[in-house]
C-alpha cells in the first residue's frame, strides 16, 4: 500500500510537470501574438482607421444629445480624444441605457456611455471598464464613473482603459 | 479512563487517541500542523484572489472554491477532537464515528465544488458569456489583470500541492479518509488554479471559450473525486465491510483477523465482523470451538488479545464463541490471502 501511494504521488508530479508544459506553452503562444489580450471579434482592429459605434444614453454633464442628433458632454469629448488615438471616425448612436444593452447583445455597438456607475445592472450584456472618474450619487455617496466595452473585446478595453488612465493621469 | 477493570489486555478499547501508537501519534500531530497551514494558506488565497478577481468564470469559481476547501480542514479539526473522549454509558461505542462525519462532510464540500464549477462552466458557454479581462492599475504601472491572475493562480497552487501529496501519504498512515478527501480537495484547488492559468491566457487569445472549458475539464475530475469519496463515507457510516483508506478495497484485516483466530489450537472455524468505525475498527469475531472442547474464559480473552495485537487499527474487539457460525451474521470475508 505504501507504494501505492508512491504511485499515487508519482501519477501527480507527472500530471504537474504536463500541466507545467501546457502553461510554458500557452505562455509562448501568448507571447508570440503580437497584441496580448486579443479581442474575441477583432473589434480595435476593425475601429482602428475605421468606424468606432458608440451607443450615448443622455445623462449630462457626461452625455447631451441635441434634438438636432448633435453630441456633447465631458464623455463624447474624451472618446473624441480617445478616437483620434486609433484613426477612428466615431458614429453615434443614441438610446436609453436599456436600449443600447440591448443594442450591444445583438453586436451592432463597440462602446456604451452615459456616464454610466460601476454598479450598473447590465454587466452580462457590457462589459464595464475600471472607473475612469468619481462623482456624487444622488444620495451623496461618491460612485464611480465608468464606460460600457462589448464583452469579449479585450484589446478594445484594455487600450480604452489605458486612455482613460492616461487621461486621469494615473499613469 | 475507559476502563478500571483489570481484565482488559494491555492495549485495551478506549478513545481515538488511546488507540494510536507513537507513529500514529506522531502522524496526526504532523496531520493537524498540515490542516491549520491549509486553512491559512486557503483564507490567504481567497483574499488575494479576491482582491484580483475580475468576470473571469474560473476566477469567481476559484474563489467560491476556496471557501468549500476550507470544510475538510474543519471537520478533520473538529473530529479529531472529538475522538479523544473514551467511550462511556451514553456512548458505549466511543466517539469514533465522528471521522466519518468529517468523511461525508469532506466529500460534500467536493461535490458541491465539482457541480458547482460543472453548472458555472456549463452555463457560461450555453449563454455565451465572454468575459472582459482589463486593465489593472499597479503602482503607476498598467498591468493587463491577467497576467495578475496567473500569478496569483501560480503563487497559490503550490501551496495545495505540496500539502496535497503530504495528506495523501498521512491519511494512508491513520486511515484517516478525511484527511485522504482533503487530499483530493488540495488536489481540485491546484487543478482549478491550473485550468484558471489556462483560461486566462486562453481569453487573452481572444478564445472566449477557454476559461470555461478549462473549468469544466477540471470539474469533472472533482466530481468524480466527490461520488469516490461520498460513496466511501456513506458506506463507512452505514457499516458496509471496513475497507482501505481509499476505499479501493475491502480492508486485508478482515481477513487476517479470521487466520489469526483460527490459528488457536481449540478453535475450529472463524469468522469476523469488521466495521471501520473511523480510524479504527470494531470486529466482532464469531468462533466455533473443536468438537469436544470447551474454551476456557482465559482462553477467549487470550485470544481477543492476539486479535487486538494485529494492528492498531483493530481497537474494539468482541470474541463470542458459538456452536455454528450464524449464517446472517457471519460473511468469510471477500478478500482471500
Amino acid at each position: 500500500m505504501e507504494s501505492m501511494v508512491k504511485t499515487m504521488s508519482w501519477t501527480v508530479m507527472r500530471q504537474v510537470r504536463h500541466l507545467i508544459l501546457l502553461g510554458v506553452l500557452l505562455l509562448v503562444v501568448a507571447g508570440c501574438q503580437g497584441n496580448f489580450p486579443a479581442d474575441a471579434r477583432g473589434s480595435l482592429d476593425r475601429a482602428t482607421e475605421g468606424e468606432l459605434r458608440v451607443g450615448i444614453a443622455e445623462n449630462a454633464p457626461w452625455t447631451e444629445v441635441a434634438p438636432d442628433g448633435s453630441v456633447s458632454g465631458t464623455e463624447v469629448e474624451l472618446l473624441n480624444d480617445y478616437a483620434e488615438t486609433i484613426d477612428a471616425e466615431i458614429r453615434w448612436i443614441p438610446g436609453g441605457e436599456n436600449v443600447l444593452a440591448a443594442e450591444m447583445k445583438e453586436g451592432n455597438l463597440d462602446l456604451v456611455i452615459g456616464g454610466l456607475a460601476s454598479d450598473v445592472p447590465w454587466t452580462s450584456e457590457i462589459a464595464l471598464t475600471r472607473p475612469y472618474a468619481t462623482a456624487q450619487g444622488p444620495d451623496g455617496n461618491p460612485v464611480d464613473i465608468v464606460m460600457g466595452v462589448r464583452p469579449g473585446e479585450n484589446a478594445l478595453l484594455v487600450d480604452l482603459e489605458r486612455y482613460l488612465a492616461e487621461r486621469a493621469g494615473e499613469l | 479512563m475507559s476502563s478500571s477493570e483489570p481484565e482488559g489486555g494491555e492495549e485495551d478499547t478506549g478513545s481515538g487517541h488511546d488507540a494510536f501508537g507513537a507513529a500514529q501519534r506522531d502522524a496526526l500531530q504532523r496531520a493537524f500542523r498540515l490542516e491549520w497551514i491549509t486553512l491559512a494558506w486557503m483564507t490567504g488565497t481567497a483574499v488575494l484572489v479576491a482582491l484580483v478577481a475580475g468576470q473571469s468564470q474560473a476566477m469567481r469559481a476559484a474563489w467560491a472554491e476556496d471557501m468549500l476547501s476550507l470544510l475538510p480542514p474543519i471537520a478533520f479539526l473538529v473530529a479529531t477532537r472529538r475522538i479523544r473522549k473514551a467511550p462511556n454509558r451514553r456512548h458505549p461505542y466511543g466517539y469514533h464515528r465522528s471521522i466519518g462525519v468529517a468523511h461525508l462532510v469532506a466529500a460534500i464540500a467536493l461535490l458541491t465544488m465539482g457541480a458547482y464549477l460543472a453548472y458555472d462552466s456549463v452555463a457560461g458557454l450555453v449563454t455565451v458569456e465572454r468575459p472582459p479581462i482589463g486593465l489593472t492599475v499597479l503602482f503607476g504601472h498598467a498591468i493587463w489583470s491577467g497576467w495578475l491572475m496567473v500569478i496569483v493562480m501560480v503563487v497559490t497552487s503550490i501551496g495545495p500541492v505540496i500539502l496535497g501529496l503530504k495528506k495523501l501519504k498521512l491519511s494512508e498512515q491513520l486511515h484517516d479518509k478525511v484527511l485522504f478527501a482533503d487530499a483530493d480537495m488540495s488536489k481540485a484547488d491546484w487543478t482549478t488554479a491550473v485550468a484558471t492559468i489556462a483560461g486566462v491566457l486562453g481569453v487573452g487569445l481572444g478564445l472566449w471559450w477557454a476559461d470555461a472549458t478549462a473549468a469544466l475539464l477540471v470539474s469533472v475530475s472533482i466530481l468524480r473525486d466527490g461520488v469516490k469519496n461520498l460513496r466511501g463515507s456513506i458506506g463507512g457510516l452505514t457499516d458496509t465491510e471496513a475497507r482501505t483508506y481509499d476505499d479501493s478495497e475491502p480492508h486485508p484485516l478482515t481477513r487476517q483477523i479470521e487466520v489469526r483466530a483460527g490459528q488457536e489450537p481449540w478453535v475450529g472455524e472463524a469468522a469476523a465482523r469488521v466495521r471501520d468505525q473511523g480510524h479504527v475498527f470494531h470486529a466482532e469475531v464469531f468462533v466455533v470451538p473443536r468438537p469436544g472442547v470447551e474454551p476456557s474464559v482465559r482462553q477467549v480473552a487470550d485470544l481477543r488479545d492476539r486479535i487486538h495485537e494485529l494492528d492498531w487499527k483493530v481497537h474494539d474487539v468482541v470474541v463470542a464463541p458459538v456452536p455454528e457460525l450464524p449464517p446472517r451474521q457471519t460473511f468469510r470475508s471477500t478478500l482471500r490471502t
